[in-house]
């Protein structure tokens, strides 16, 4: 029981940390991106995302013993972030790249709520519930974007092109497996990554197709996320997203 | 592809019907590349809050604008003809949206 209890709360943090470090991603575009209707878009889905992994994050650090705090969680903690390396990928101010990651990590997380919704775990179930229309909106602008900037002018769709390239490295391992998911699929908990792939992988590529982009093929594969091993570009983003609560512990507003 | 594109995004006129029975109502603008994408900037400008049930989204330049010259002869002769208000009859009870 204590075993199982251990998995669920590692399982909840990988899918609690991808949504936060996605959201403050996003976030970075606040104020940044091309127009400011597109500001307000981005703080959108962020704080959709930010809502999930509030809900996520919360229910792991119950199950801790002693117990922590989603703030504890995402504040405080400097290493064993669980997130897959495609959400912490600096855009580097590059709109295309933040759209191609978005297109294929809510593409995941669409499939990946809906079939979370029938977990045995009901909390996992209730945050996936809720979230599904949340994450299918994520998609449905991410796509809109690639469509426009794939099929739109030489430089955009070059610079499309590009950001697919960029991006791909890192798809691979949101569809691996480890033996703590084996163990949670097995008990109708969690769901297995490698169901995943097809959809998921089926409806990015119509999108790249009526984009007139090509689907890359990867040459290197990034992984490891899930064990803790990250890119130094989780560091830059841990500290601005860490940097006022460290300096001033225990504030409140 | 014309020769330059402009580098900015057209304007729309949004108008949302905050629920079923009322008519849609202008809530503001905003910029957009094209009709799609201006649906879903007013989506999350305009309805964050449960605003509406359905919205509306027109460019701003197909939209014919009375001028603010010509307001007297436009509207001033109104303000005499009682008789096109309906004050003289009452209006029964629990009828809403009159």
């Amino acid at each position: 029981m204590i075993a199982v209890q251990q998995d669920v709360t590692t399982y909840a943090l990988r899918l609690g940390d991808d949504a936060l470090v996605l959201a403050q991603r996003l976030g970075e575009w606040v104020a940044s991106a091309p127009q400011l209707e597109e500001d307000v878009a981005m703080a959108n889905i962020g704080l959709d995302l930010l809502g999930q992994a509030r809900s996520l994050l919360s229910y792991a650090g119950s199950l801790l013993e002693p117990v922590r705090t989603e703030d504890d969680l995402a504040y405080l903690r400097e290493r064993d972030w669980q997130n897959a390396q495609l959400v912490e990928l600096a855009d580097d101010g590059d709109f295309g790249r933040c759209m191609a990651r978005l297109l294929v990590f809510s593409a995941w997380q669409c499939e990946l709520y809906a079939a979370l919704a029938a977990s045995r775990n009901q909390t996992l179930a209730a945050v996936a519930g809720k979230a599904a229309k949340e994450v299918d909106y994520h998609r449905d602008h991410a796509t809109q974007w690639v469509l426009r900037l794939g099929d739109g002018t030489a430089e955009s769709h070059t610079r499309m092109q590009d950001a697919l390239y960029a991006v791909w490295p890192y798809v691979d391992e949101v569809f691996e497996s480890d033996d703590l998911v084996t163990r949670l699929v097995a008990d109708g908990i969690a769901v297995d990554p490698a169901s995943l792939r097809e959809p998921v992988l089926d409806y990015v590529a119509d999108v790249v197709e009526r984009a007139t982009l090509t689907l890359p093929t990867p040459t290197v594969r990034h992984s490891g996320g899930r064990r803790g091993v990250h890119t130094e570009q989780l560091g830059y983003l841990l500290a601005e997203l860490q940097h006022v609560a460290r300096s001033h512990p225990g504030a409140t507003w | 592809m014309t020769a330059t594109p402009s580098r900015e995004w057209p304007l729309w006129e949004v108008f949302v019907r905050a629920r079923r029975g009322l008519s849609h109502g202008h809530v503001g603008s905003l910029h957009a590349p094209d009709a799609a994408m201006a649906l879903r900037n007013a989506r999350d400008l305009y309805t964050r809050r449960q605003e509406g049930v359905s919205i509306w989204v027109v460019p701003a330049d197909s939209i014919s604008a009375t001028s603010p010259d010509e307001k007297d002869a436009f509207f001033d002769p109104a303000a005499d003809k009682t008789y096109r208000h309906p004050t003289f009859y009452s209006v029964p009870e629990g009828v809403e949206h009159l």
